[in-house]
């Protein structure tokens, strides 16, 4: 497939005797919003870590905008443009709000600039646009639930990315903040910046997916539009049982 | 402060060392003196790695006796200078540093920490049975005539002014550089860091690396120090105690710290050394080190920055 900016094929990982996926495959195009669902233990996170660098793969290659990515350390992947937010938010908690942006900013925006004077208004500028500008100099500790999703997001946001894998960032929000967070990723996705995004809030996965695949024990099962899966039989049954 | 101002004052420093040392003290001041900056060097070189980076490393005997025990190998094969023999000692220590860093890929937190402490068992017990540096019964030097100083103990003393105020300069410049940042960012969290751009590996093993090196840096002039090393004074226990105690009592997250708990501790060590009991100044560290981690985690500069409202 051309046009792809991650192409994943046949991507296999194992830990020990169980296979947490199995040969799958799964194309993202520039400037897609692409929902990853399945019921837990299904492998979405485990295809994710795979994608960012965070596990080795046992078989298969992945490649983004092109060329292959598959064996390259994290940071690199972040560097070109692969970056995740995670569904526990993994804050630097020795740092403020702002610094917490200034490391992605510093080594991954601007990798080959070390030293350059601090981009303190790039990251008053990603703060300002997701409602944190206010919090900018507390530490971590002292934020809310959402404002620490926000504060993940934001940071993610602050390593430039190209693709945005969102793990889960709505977990535990109220229905309001669901929203709010949504609004953020739409407009995320305007500036041009494709999304994957893993989410076990069906209301928020249809209405955010313009294609949504979805993973079964290491498989993938089923993949198309939101309305095309929610009336699939096989996702019915991977969720409810025969 | 700028870093020129930094350097400034660290060759201010090296120059009033060497002041004190034509005053004429008390010749025990600069045997003591000499005590207190090396545990400036130690617990500035054990913070580039616990403290910045939040690897606890508790094999501090095994660097610094490598320092040492390559000086003393230098001294028996060539007779090699003082200057020579720290550099080597630095050296040698860094590539066990080296080493150490690549095991952060497999062991984390409390592990890594077993594993430095085994790695100072083996190593002493390999000095032990090897003859050429003494082995079990040990290493005298008989030490020439002082070169430049009216004695040894002026000299050394001298020389650990200089050697801690490098040490102390390379860590506040390690942590004011996109490196300490770095740092900073995988001791909070490293898989995010990771994820954040940040190379951990290189940087873990960086950190690993400049501290082994002014490790083993400490120890290679103890062997003129003493003039007896042996395995158990060089592999004491009360390294690997006081130089992780130290930058915990002062402050583990800027260089200030350890140079604040080293004087501290180690000049209290020495005082009660002499006036109470030469046993008694771990259990000062055992009773001080609980205190702060009980009421001040974060050490005195942490105290300090709570006091002052920051």
């Amino acid at each position: 497939m051309t046009g792809a900016l991650l192409e994943v094929d046949g991507l296999t990982k194992r830990f020990g005797g169980f296979l947490a996926l199995d040969r799958v495959t799964l194309h993202v195009k520039a400037g897609e919003r692409l929902g990853l669902i399945g019921p837990n233990g299904s492998g979405k996170t485990t295809l994710i870590n795979c994608v960012s660098g965070a596990l080795s793969t046992d078989g298969g290659r992945i490649l983004f905008e092109g060329r292959a990515i598959t064996t390259l350390p994290a940071h690199q992947r972040t560097r070109r443009g692969i970056v995740r937010s995670f569904q526990i938010p993994k804050p630097f908690t020795s740092m403020t709000v702002r610094e917490n942006l200034d490391i992605p900013l510093e080594y991954a925006a601007h990798a080959r600039s070390h030293g350059a004077p601090a981009a303190a208004d790039e990251a008053m500028d990603i703060l300002r646009a997701i409602g944190l500008e206010a919090k900018a100099h507390l530490r971590p500790a002292g934020l809310t639930q959402i404002e620490m999703r926000k504060l993940e997001l934001a940071r993610a946001m602050a390593a430039r990315p190209k693709l945005l894998i969102s793990d889960e960032a709505m977990a535990g929000l109220s229905s309001a903040e669901v929203d709010d967070i949504l609004a953020i990723l739409f407009r995320l996705n305007e500036q041009g910046i494709t999304i994957i995004m893993i989410e076990h809030i069906m209301r928020a996965v249809m209405r955010f997916s313009e294609r949504v695949v979805v993973l079964d024990a290491g498989h993938r099962i089923a993949e198309g539009t939101p309305e095309e899966i929610v009336r699939n039989p096989a996702v019915e049954k991977a969720y409810l049982g025969e | 402060m700028k870093t020129g101002w930094a350097l400034l004052v660290g060759v201010a420093v090296v120059g009033g060392g060497i002041l004190l040392v034509n005053l004429g003290v008390n010749p025990y001041a600069y045997f003591a003196g000499y005590v207190v900056l090396q545990y400036v060097v130690i617990a500035t070189a054990w913070n580039i790695l616990g403290g910045y980076a939040g690897y606890v490393n508790f094999g501090t005997p095994a660097f610094f006796a490598l320092g040492a025990y390559t000086a003393i190998f230098l001294i028996e094969a060539f007779q090699a200078p003082l200057p020579v023999l720290i550099l080597a000692g630095g050296l040698t220590s860094a590539l066990l540093g080296l080493g150490i860093g690549y095991l952060t890929l497999r062991l984390k937190g409390v592990f890594f920490s077993i594993a430095t402490f085994a790695l100072s068992v083996v190593l002493q017990t390999l000095i032990i049975n090897w003859e050429y540096v003494g082995g079990a019964k040990g290493f005298t030097l008989i030490r020439p005539s002082a070169p430049f100083f009216a004695n040894w103990g002026m000299l050394l003393f001298t020389v650990m002014v200089a050697l801690a105020v490098v040490a102390v300069l390379a860590a506040r410049f390690i942590e004011r550089s996109w490196i300490g940042r770095g740092l900073a960012a995988l001791r909070d969290n490293e898989e995010a860091a990771e994820c954040m751009g940040v190379p951990t590996l290189r940087l873990k093993l960086f950190a690993t690396t400049v501290s082994g090196f002014f490790l083993g840096v400490a120890g290679a002039p103890f062997p003129y120090y003493v003039t007896y090393v042996e395995p158990s004074s060089a592999f004491n226990l009360d390294y690997a105690v006081n130089a992780l105690a130290m930058p915990m009592i002062g402050g583990t997250t800027t260089w200030v710290g350890p140079v604040i708990g080293a004087v501290l501790l180690g000049t209290a060590q020495q005082v009660a050394t002499v006036t109470i009991s030469s046993e008694l100044n771990l259990l000062i560290v055992g009773v001080v080190l609980v205190l702060f981690v009980v009421l001040a985690p974060e050490g005195i500069t942490g105290l300090a920055r709570r006091l002052m409202g920051r």
